[in-house]
């Protein structure tokens, strides 16, 4: 995302040849860094700590341990119900999301271990249409709760969403009912739910599976929230306060557990998953 | 109540009017009068089957809307005996876009929870043009916790453009409310009854809308965004609303097709607004019906079975080819 800096390279005819994608501008500070220390900081800006967006299967490389993650669900493809057009078709809209982030939908689900201790994991991805929950991103999070409760293992989120698949109209709203009718009995087997909140998440997924962690977690200066921040600007026609609806305003109003680096994420997790684990499974 | 009209019941609205101007010198005595009024009158039912029989989606958002519709207190006086209102959230304050209370349907308690949006200026900034704060929800959900206690069944009423957008209510989480909600109905001990009277904006209508059976009334609309919002994220115009109705099909007719409700109401013709009575009596023997046939389930049974009803919600593909 970041890499517009050098877009204009093959048009410029004079231009110095930079290895392609070695640096790169940081988002907040705005600072020139170097791309392979991001890289090594898990994508978090070694000058002022901000934390860039990652496609679901980086995540995935820095949360779990290396070579256990299995896939289930990659069998499932949206459908255009509603033959929805807007600027553009649904469907062409699918199409391009699918090239660009080489997957079939928004989020990814499967099994994984984290220093060892087995869990069931659903990561949203936000390069796939903003991480928008359809029926798919519904079907496989719920079905993620599931196979958690199959398998008594602990359930891990990772959210990173504009809210509901407004193409898939109606549908899309009820899979917010889905996911966390799937939560409910989860919680109901005394399985733990780890949610960590990612930039951005917002809408529909806040308004569901994201805010029922047991645990919620969130990325620093990551935007959480039911309602995006133009619209509440638009309906109260008020400036917002600076840092309003950021990780450390839900923190600071009781809304989050904590707020975790990326660097840090996979100790903390560890150190939940083993103190929550200690409790066994009861189907009562 | 003023009674106010919608573009297109315009020309209906103008030949009732002239119908009635002539009923009121009809002294009896005038033969071509008389005529003539058989006449109008079979000419505005003629007008207003067709006008109703061919609504667009915009149209019947807007019926939705209407200034005159009966919203939940209407109904509750006309289908509830004895409503006892119970107030507040127990931790913050009482929110009045959401209302709810104790009342009997044909001789039956049950715990009522509903949007209220109100009907003269005062009254809509007291209920927030219908739209709750977390606190709404969260009494809504203190309520239903009573209902499961006492085994009493819930029928909620939805009409809401959504969920209140405030800074407030960020700060006490609305998303959570509305989450946990969800997950509450999901599991929640006793029956729930859900009636979509006119609005059902987003997240908002559906912190009130899980549960065993879904009525939705024949001109409400049940959307994932408004259509204006739709409109200005998608077209960056919310003068394009129209075609975000028409493209997002929110309609009782297209719902049911979904699955997203089972029991559509019909609505006397020219909308409940026409007439709110008419409207609460089918209503009313609708929820009798639907409640007396979830009350025979054991409960056991009855949460397998909303389990069910959401866990099948969607349309996908599976790479088989098979869409289910
Ligand atoms: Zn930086």
């Amino acid at each position: 995302m970041a890499i517009r800096l050098f877009r204009r390279k093959e048009e410029g005819e004079k231009r110095i040849k930079i290895p392609e994608g070695m640096w790169i501008k940081c988002d907040a500070c705005l600072e020139i860094i170097y791309k392979p220390e991001v890289e090594r900081n898990l994508n978090v800006c070694p000058k002022c700590n901000y934390h860039f967006r990652i496609p679901a299967m980086e995540r995935i490389r820095s949360a779990t341990d290396e070579g256990t993650f299995q896939e289930f669900g990659d069998d499932l493809e949206s459908v255009d119900m509603l033959t929805f057009t807007d600027t553009k078709k649904y469907t062409d809209r699918l199409k391009e999301s699918k090239k660009k982030t080489g997957r079939k939908e928004a989020v990814i689900t499967g099994t994984a271990k984290i220093n060892g201790i087995d869990i069931v994991l659903s990561v949203l991805d936000f390069e796939f249409l903003g991480g928008s929950m359809g029926c798919v991103v519904g079907e496989k999070v719920a079905a993620s709760a599931e196979v958690a409760r199959e398998l008594a293992r602990p359930l891990l989120i990772f959210s990173a969403s504009g809210g509901a698949r407004m193409q898939e109209g109606t549908l899309s709203l009820m899979q917010m009912a889905k996911t966390s009718a799937a939560l409910a009995r989860l919680s109901d087997d005394h399985l733990p739910f780890i949610s960590v909140l990612t930039d951005p998440t917002t809408g529909g997924v806040a308004a569901s599976f994201a805010m029922l962690g047991d645990i919620i977690i969130s990325e620093p200066g990551a935007l959480i929230g039911f309602a995006g921040p133009r619209v509440i600007e638009q309906t109260i026609k008020q400036k917002l306060p600076e840092g309003f609806q950021r990780a450390e305003f839900l923190l600071e109003h009781g809304m989050i557990d904590m707020i975790v680096e990326r660097t840090r994420l996979k100790p903390t997790l560890t150190q939940i998953l083993r103190f929550l684990a200690r409790t066994s499974p009861q189907g009562s | 109540m003023i009674l106010q009209y919608l573009d297109f019941e315009k020309p209906i609205i103008d030949l009732e009017n002239r119908l009635e101007q002539l009923r009121r010198v009809d002294d009896g005595t005038d033969k071509n009068l008389r005529e003539e009024i058989a006449k109008l009158d079979k000419k505005i039912g003629k007008i207003r089957k067709e006008v109703f029989s061919n609504l667009t989606r915009w149209q019947i958002t807007q019926l939705a809307r209407h200034p005159n519709r009966p919203y939940m207190l209407d109904y509750v006086n006309l289908c509830f005996k004895t409503f006892l209102e119970i107030h507040g959230d127990r931790a913050f304050r009482d929110d009045p876009p959401v209302v709810s209370g104790f009342a009997e349907l044909e001789g039956e308690r049950v715990l009522i929870i509903g949007q209220q949006k109100g009907r003269n200026t005062t009254e809509k900034i007291r209920r927030n043009f219908g739209m709750a704060n977390p606190e709404g929800y969260r009494k809504a959900l203190r309520v239903m916790k009573l209902a499961e206690k006492f085994r009493l069944p819930v029928i909620t009423f939805i009409d809401t453009p959504g969920a209140f957008p405030g800074i407030g209510a960020e700060e006490r989480g609305q998303s959570e409310a509305i989450a946990r909600n969800l997950l509450e109905m999901a599991r929640l001990k006793t029956p729930i009854l859900v009636v979509v009277i006119g609005e059902g904006g987003s997240g908002g209508a559906l912190a009130l809308g899980v549960g065993d059976e879904i009525l939705m009334m024949e001109y409400a609309i049940y959307s994932v965004i408004s259509p204006e919002g739709c409109a200005s994220i998608l077209w960056r115009d919310t003068a394009r609303a129209e075609t975000a109705a028409e493209m997002m099909k929110i309609t009782a007719v297209d719902l049911k097709k979904f699955g997203v409700v089972d029991r559509i109401i019909p609505e006397p013709l020219g909308g409940a607004h026409r007439d709110h009575k008419a409207a609460a009596d089918v209503l009313k023997i609708a929820m009798v019906e639907s409640l007396s046939s979830l009350r025979g389930l054991p409960i056991p049974q009855l949460l397998d079975r909303r389990y069910a009803k959401y866990r099948d919600i969607g349309l996908l593909k599976r790479k088989a080819g098979s869409t289910g």
